[in-house]
């Protein structure tokens, strides 16, 4: 799970960090007098989900309060299109206002999981509001590394090192050393998947500030971290994803035109890959569950099919335990269902099953009162469905 | 011959009263499986379905001698039924159970180190000795005694390559599901090694996904260590990057885990890797042939 900037550097100012400050507001109007407080200079800045904001357009330094309601108004309601929202964009619903900070030096903080040593990692690095990616890609190097263990958190010497590894002594660096530990702390008592700050700024008084903030959780842990989990903000999700996941589908949208209905992650991966190799674009990516149950069926007909792009549905079902012809019996329930009300399938639907009682499932399939292509392997099902698209 | 599970198998099931426990303790009877029983804290001095039920893995480890343990108690208990499994001595501990938070994982995992008791899994469908013994959910019957080893981070997928392998006539000795998560007890190298031990096993099959660098390590490995052919097959070639793609462990980030890595890495130290799934089984079987 996401959250945005501001509520990010919240949770940080809660563990001890400092961050710049600022007011979140929905309305332009309110801009102005913010801004005023600030002495009459600040920053506005979109609060999208997607990195990328401020080559996007999404962030931009105001003069004077009237620039700064001007700003807002420019920002707030406008597709914000980065390298992460794909070209369609994102609707900026709320603006930061925060106090312009004359920027010295700008520092990279983060905490994720270190998976090759299943503890958690903090990384560090003097080039600052540059991609960490990019940085790890170029130099890596010039990336400081501690591994954390849980049960301790950050130890001071780890925070000492970190803070004069970036080159720091005196005052910068305890402030420094504080900062660390706050992303330490904000992390391991968040179930957070992902704290980054990105820049961590020094003035040219030598005061630090985290100038932006990032932060992800596990989703599997937000039961036990419901004030995290009311943070979510479903604009900034995918409405398709919303809607499967509140059916126990994993779905995700992608720019192809083949509909995938798969029985598992992995298998579901490795149908897209196979639609690629037969010279096609998969729709998405579908989990359907491991059991593939006529409900779930019917939420995924209905997820898949409410993208115009998708020409054809294939679905790939390796029946494990559920029998095959049970889940034959709920393909076809599902689409006469579908039917019923009034949104039957319109599109050529490719079946691949396999398991027990094969020969019995493919017998429901042709039997039913839809004309199923029936195919017999992955790779048969792949050619099947891409020879749909033309028909 | 086999690696981790077969007849001296004694198994027990935790969380055997819940409604997929109980299912599940029964597919691996009737596939022969000796199942000594269970554990549901609060239950203990019960039967179900003729298994006895313990209030806790020591009481059931003093009464049946059980060896491996079957996990499939809800995520928010689950961490702590694999470390009581792990104070209890349980030799294998394999944890079906999808959804653990990962910080839990990792607090497994230090709980882990210096105990005897290996874990597989989270998230994970189990691991199978055709014809001696199923400690998970994978059905039984599109398995066959051979020769091919199986190691797999995935579900389903793991059951095609298995169904693919069976009907060209390779059956195997082994088929080990690692599972799905980024923080997990049992990596790819720990079966490859297991494997390498065994006299019986004459191929691999080795089945990746996207995220991590686990098939990176492997591939370090098998360079090293292995002499027979190992097939390998990496899923999410098409994954888009930065979406996890329902398993926890399967994502794209910083832009590391790619499949194409993967693929490159595994090909360097001889793995042959083959970019369709369908066509696990049958370089299997050329490879063998060769």
């Amino acid at each position: 799970m996401k959250i945005h900037e501001f509520q990010a550097k919240e949770i940080l100012r809660r563990f001890g960090a400092r961050v710049p400050q600022g007011k979140v507001i929905e309305h332009p109007g309110q801009a102005a007098e913010i801004c005023r407080d600030f002495g009459g200079r600040s920053v506005v800045k979109a609060q999208i989900h997607a990195g990328g904001r401020g080559q996007g357009g999404g962030v931009k330094l105001a003069a004077s309060p009237e620039e700064a309601e001007r700003l807002a108004g420019e920002i707030l309601g406008m597709q914000l299109t980065t390298h992460q929202t794909g070209p369609e964009g994102q609707q900026v619903r709320k603006v930061l206002i925060e106090e312009a900070l004359d920027i010295e030096q700008e520092l990279y903080l983060g905490v994720t999981l270190d998976r090759a040593a299943a503890c958690p990692v903090l990384m560090a690095s003097r080039s600052g509001g540059m991609d960490i990616e990019e940085v790890a890609r170029t130099e890596p190097d010039a990336i400081l590394r501690e591994l954390i263990d849980p049960q301790l958190g950050v130890l001071p010497f780890q925070c000492r090192r970190i803070a004069s590894g970036l080159g720091f002594s005196g005052g910068t660096a305890r402030q420094i050393q504080a900062a660390v530990a706050s992303v330490v702390a904000a992390y391991l008592e968040t179930d957070a998947s992902l704290v980054e700050i990105n820049p961590l700024m020094v003035d040219p008084q030598g005061d630090v500030y985290a100038l932006d903030a990032k932060m992800n959780f596990d989703d599997n842990a937000m039961f036990r971290r419901r004030e995290i989990a009311e943070l979510r903000d479903v604009h900034e999700e995918n409405p398709l994803e919303v809607e499967a996941s509140g059916h126990g589908i994993s779905y995700i949208k992608l720019d192809g035109s083949i509909g995938c209905m798969v029985n598992g992650a992995g298998l579901a991966m490795a149908t897209m890959d196979i639609i690629k190799l037969v010279g096609s674009e998969p729709a998405n990516f579908l989990d359907v569950g491991g059991s593939a149950s006529q409900e779930a069926v019917e939420s995924a007909f209905r997820i898949i099919l409410s993208d115009e792009a998708v020409k054809a549905v294939l679905i790939n079902i390796f029946g494990g335990i559920a029998r095959t012809d049970r889940i034959a019996r709920g393909v076809v329930a599902a689409i006469e269902e579908l039917a019923a009300a009034g949104s039957p399938v319109g599109v050529p639907v490719v079946v691949r099953l396999e398991g027990t009682n094969v020969e019995e499932g493919r017998e429901v399939l042709e039997r039913a009162g839809f004309d199923f292509i029936v195919a017999g392997s992955m790779g048969e099902a792949a050619q099947r469905a891409v020879e749909a698209l033309g028909a | 011959m086999s690696i981790l599970v077969g007849r001296d198998t004694r198994l027990i099931v935790q969380g055997i009263t819940g409604k997929e426990g109980l299912f599940h303790a029964i597919g691996c009877r009737e596939y022969g499986t000796d199942v000594a029983g269970g554990v549901t804290p609060g239950k203990g001095g019960s039967t179900v379905e003729g298994f006895p039920v313990w209030d806790s893995v020591v009481q059931a480890r003093r009464a049946t001698d059980c060896n491996t343990s079957l996990i499939f108690v809800p995520p928010p208990f689950a961490a702590d039924a694999i470390m009581e499994a792990a104070d209890a001595g349980v030799e294998l501990i394999v944890c079906i159970t999808e959804g653990i938070p990962v910080a839990d994982m990792v607090r497994v995992r230090t709980f882990l180190a210096g105990r005897n008791s290996r874990l597989l899994g989270p998230n994970c469908p189990g691991l199978i000795t055709p014809g001696q013994a199923k400690v998970g959910i994978m059905p039984g019957h599109i398995h066959a005694r051979g020769n091919v080893g199986v190691i797999s981070r995935s579900g389903t997928l793991t059951y095609e390559a298995v169904w693919q392998l069976t009907n060209e006539g390779l059956g195997q000795t082994t088929c080990v599901g690692i599972g799905g998560d980024p923080v997990a007890g049992t990596s790819f190298i720990d079966v490859l090694a297991l494997f390498a031990e065994d006299e019986t096993t004459e191929a691999i099959v080795l089945i990746g996904e996207i995220g991590g660098t686990a098939e990176e390590e492997a591939a370090d490995w098998i360079r090293e260590h292995l002499d027979i052919p190992v097939v390998g097959f990496i899923a999410g070639a098409t994954a888009p990057p930065g979406r996890r793609m329902g398993h926890a462990g399967a994502i794209v980030a910083g832009g590391k885990g790619t499949a194409a890595e993967k693929k490159a890495a595994l090909a360097a130290a001889g793995v042959l890797v083959v970019d369709s799934p369908a066509e696990m089984g049958a370089r299997t079987a050329a490879a063998l042939a060769s």
